[in-house]
């Protein structure tokens, strides 16, 4: 191993206490420093950590964000998801490839670029948009894409491509970041005025009992698109015993289409912070992690910087809001790019320095969560909505929104809409008044809840958003009257294709099916027996997949079966002599002809 | 009858010690459950979802899930048949099983499960994925062919040989058996006399040279199919003869 290499993994695995949960973080360290986590690299994190090769490789070759294969010193990732699809992906993504002399996933001779594609960044309300390393630039166009490639050539620094700021903290000296928030209806419960002092200070003269009775009283269910009764499982939590309990705020927010969480994380921290604290002291935990999505990378700085500053103020720390033994601290835990790390359980083994695979339930992360300690995972809007509780009270919550569903909802609305962006509604707003808002005409479709949602069309409008109708974590992706929706529902499924991790079956093969069977149909080659072969396959996924992906990825397809049959109907046929339509004679024989002529693969 | 905790496993009132899982429970009571990632002795995974069971109505993996007092499981029933079955169908056109030219052939878990879930051909279209064979080690070969990402292996080092040979890499469909060195397997310490090898279901993890020494005919599944005898379907006459 080179000194340097060896140096550095030494220096790396100490700033962590070489302690082998803290894998992902040291993993993360020496990508940024060399590029790749090599099997040099691999070799000596097994050395200092303590951590067996195998446990290494398996974290590196998981994540997006890692590679054993060394990468640019600029890594260019396009976001390659449905809305940034319908507005230009290909064009921007040729635009950078030819720029650049690779392809996607090619890296340049010099060692300088490489370019990828990526799953949903969180900025779909700038599509097309890519990361430069960690910074994102949005709305592009072929002429961007080549200016920043031209720029980078010259200064090979991404920041300098940012030059006209966003608006809000998107200006702060320590994010100086080009992306808007975009917040175009506010309030009246999340976002506004949030006096989050006020409520940690509230909480903390409260006991931790009664905290739990505040969030029950309020109704607060979990904002992830669950919907979990967040008091209750506050309680599990509270109730199981342990000698140290955790509470994680999943700030993964990786649904294609969403974006408010970034928002929230951008304007209101203090607010998710606030939230963390309180719900840290309702369940007896006196550490929080926030695991922050490695899209987000450009927040990190900032968001240590808040944490910080309510250290000083005394509001994390020991004796928070002069409370004897109100104790509670929160570090960050950045991810390296794995959709599924969403899923709580996943999110706890990614924590751990783990691949991002889901755990088999029982026990449930209450019980026996990161590190084997009685965990709580909290959506970030969740947390928001705990402070505004304590603040306002329970009855302010309760009393918007509808009878089962208490409180509002952010939607993060993009695609064909006038007005794409962050939106507060209260939970019973109809899809119309919805589309209305965000000046959305002529609208074929909408994608609710993120593609683990589903695609409703004009005949479901009526629908209301709450957990009983239209449940949603807020991506809310619409889409005009030129697109093909089984196009779009393709789409999705090639992103939970990729996104899967692999682990059980039904997930792992069951969405690559679904995905080749919506080709074949838009290829003209499809059957009426395939889409009876989609509901199947459907079934068995959701009947047998180990976690929430698997059991609910393949509603892409089924929704847009339902709203959208017609229109399969005049794609698929039977043949008139039975023989199977998508076998094609040719491509089948292709090999055998080759070796026949003698031709060369 | 003993006393104790019991619980109904497809209408029978099965016995169960604390902590045991559905499939441990079921195992002691002489019922099989079908199972391919699941094996005595290896800590349970829970991967194939093959004993997919219903408890109390909901959709669990018996290997995983624990068995409780007074719950009712099904597990013998049509839909869940139909699910273990979709299940094979996939595991068998993810890889590529060619079981005539298969040395586990006869001794092989999905095959038998083939057999007893009674299919011909699978309805789901064939993958037909590349992938390598790694012959580097003198004694053992892998073939990630037939690999079914079940980590009995992996499990199998870890615990029974303490060597940790294997681990898995890849996401999603690129998932994939790794060893240890990161590239050949001979390069690792893994030996022939490894419980690891043992513990493959399928053939993708055999020994070198003693393919062929148990004949076809004379193999594990050749005369009691899986799981006993289960519920034998129709078998055209003149077939039987042929046979």
């Amino acid at each position: 191993m080179s000194t340097s290499l060896e140096n550095a993994v030494v220096e790396v695995c100490a700033s962590v206490g070489n302690d082998p949960s803290r894998l992902m973080d040291v993993a993360r360290d020496i990508q940024a420093r060399f590029g790749c986590v090599s099997a040099e690299a691999i070799d000596g994190i097994h050395k200092h950590l303590g951590v067996s090769r195998p446990t290494v490789r398996s974290l590196v070759s998981f994540y997006s964000f890692l590679s054993e294969e060394p990468k640019g010193r600029i890594v260019i990732r396009v976001c390659d998801d449905p809305v940034d699809r319908l507005f230009g992906y290909e064009r921007v993504q040729k635009a950078f490839s030819d720029e650049l002399g690779i392809p996607i996933g090619g890296t340049t001779p010099d060692g300088a670029f490489t370019l990828e594609r990526t799953a949903c960044i969180g900025m779909s309300d700038h599509a097309p948009a890519a990361l430069v390393n960690e910074t994102p630039v949005t709305d592009l166009s072929t002429d961007k894409a080549r200016e920043i490639v031209a720029e980078l050539r010259a200064h090979m620094s991404p920041e300098r491509l940012v030059k006209k700021l966003g608006d809000g903290n998107n200006a702060h000296p320590l994010v100086r970041s080009m992306v808007k928030n975009h917040i175009r209806k506010a309030g009246p419960i999340v976002l506004v005025e949030h006096r989050h002092r006020e409520a940690t200070r509230k909480a903390a003269a409260m006991s931790p009992n009664e905290v739990i009775r505040a969030v029950k009283a309020a109704r607060l269910r979990g904002r992830g698109g669950a919907g979990f009764p967040t008091g209750i499982k506050w309680e599990m939590a509270r109730a199981a015993p342990g000698p140290r309990k955790f509470l994680v705020c999943n700030a993964d927010e990786g649904e294609p289409g969403t974006f408010k969480d970034r928002v929230l994380l951008t304007e209101f921290p203090d607010r998710v912070f606030a939230g963390m604290t309180i719900a840290g002291y309702a369940i007896g935990a006196k550490e929080g992690i926030l695991y922050l999505r490695a899209e987000y990378a450009y927040l990190r700085q900032f968001l240590e910087d808040v944490l910080a500053r309510r250290r000083a103020e005394g509001f994390l720390g020991k004796s928070i809001a002069a409370r004897h033994s109100f104790d509670f601290d929160i570090r960050i835990q950045m991810g390296a790019g794995a959709y599924v790390c969403g899923e709580e359980s996943a999110l706890l083994n990614s924590c751990e320095g783990l691949r991002g695979d889901p755990r088999n339930r029982p026990p449930f992360p209450a019980q026996k969560g990161y590190l084997g300690f009685p965990t709580i995972v909290n959506n970030v809007e969740t947390l928001a909505c705990v402070t505004r509780i304590l603040d306002a009270g329970p009855a302010t919550f309760s009393e918007y929104g509808s009878k089962q569903s208490a409180g509002s909802k952010l939607l993060s609305i993009s695609g064909d809409v006038g007005m794409v962006g962050v939106y507060e509604v209260p939970f019973g707003v109809t899809l119309r008044e919805v589309l209305e808002l965000a000046d959305g005409r002529e609208t074929q479709a909408v994608q609710i809840g993120g593609p683990s949602g589903r695609m409703v069309g004009p005949a479901d409008f009526d629908r209301t958003i709450c957990y009983d109708d239209l449940a949603t974590g807020g991506a809310m992706v619409v889409f005009g009257p030129d697109r093909n929706p089984i196009e779009i529902a393709r789409m999705y499924m090639e992103f939970f294709e990729d996104e899967s991790c692999g682990f059980c079956t039904p997930c792992r093969v069951g969405n690559g099916l679904l995905r080749r069977g919506l080709d074949k149909v838009l290829a003209g080659r499809g059957e009426p027996s395939d889409l009876a072969q989609f509901e199947e396959v459907a079934r068995t996924m959701k009947a047998t997949s180990r976690c929430g992906l698997g059991q609910t990825s393949f509603n892409p397809v089924l929704s847009t079966l339902t709203s959208f049959r017609p229109l399969f109907d005049s794609l698929v046929k039977e043949d008139p002599k039975k023989f199977r339509r998508s076998f094609d004679l040719e491509a089948s024989t292709q090999e055998a002809a080759r070796i026949r002529t003698g031709g060369a693969r | 009858m003993s006393e104790g905790p019991r619980f109904t496993l497809d209408g029978r009132e099965i016995p169960l010690v604390p902590g045991q899982t559905v499939i441990e429970a079921a195992d002691a009571a002489g019922i099989y459950i079908p199972r391919l990632c699941h094996k005595p002795g290896l800590e349970p995974f829970g991967s194939c979802r093959v004993c997919t069971v219903k408890a109390n109505g909901r959709s669990v993996a018996a290997c995983t899930y624990p068995a409780s007092p007074g719950m009712i499981v099904e597990s013998d029933t049509e839909e869940v048949n139909a699910h273990r079955k979709l299940l094979l169908e996939m595991l068998f056109v993810e890889g590529n099983h060619f079981c005539m030219s298969c040395e586990k052939s006869g001794n092989c878990e999905l095959q038998a499960l083939g057999y007893r879930f009674a299919i011909s051909a699978p309805q789901l279209e064939f993958q037909f994925p590349v992938r390598d064979v790694d012959a580097s080690h003198p004694d053992i070969l892998i073939d990630h062919n037939r690999c079914i990402l079940c980590a009995r292996c992996v499990r199998a080092s870890r615990d029974l040989d303490k060597k940790e040979v294997f681990g898995f890499v890849g996401r999603g469909p690129h998932k994939r058996i790794a060893v240890s060195s990161g590239t050949r397997l001979r390069d690792t310490d893994a030996d022939v006399t490894d419980q690891a090898i043992d513990a493959c279901p399928v053939g993708a993890l055999l020994r070198k040279r003693v393919g062929f020494a148990v004949p076809v005919g004379r193999r594990l599944y050749d005369k009691v199919p899986i799981g006993g005898v289960p519920p034998a379907p129709e078998v055209p006459v003149s077939e039987e003869k042929r046979a």
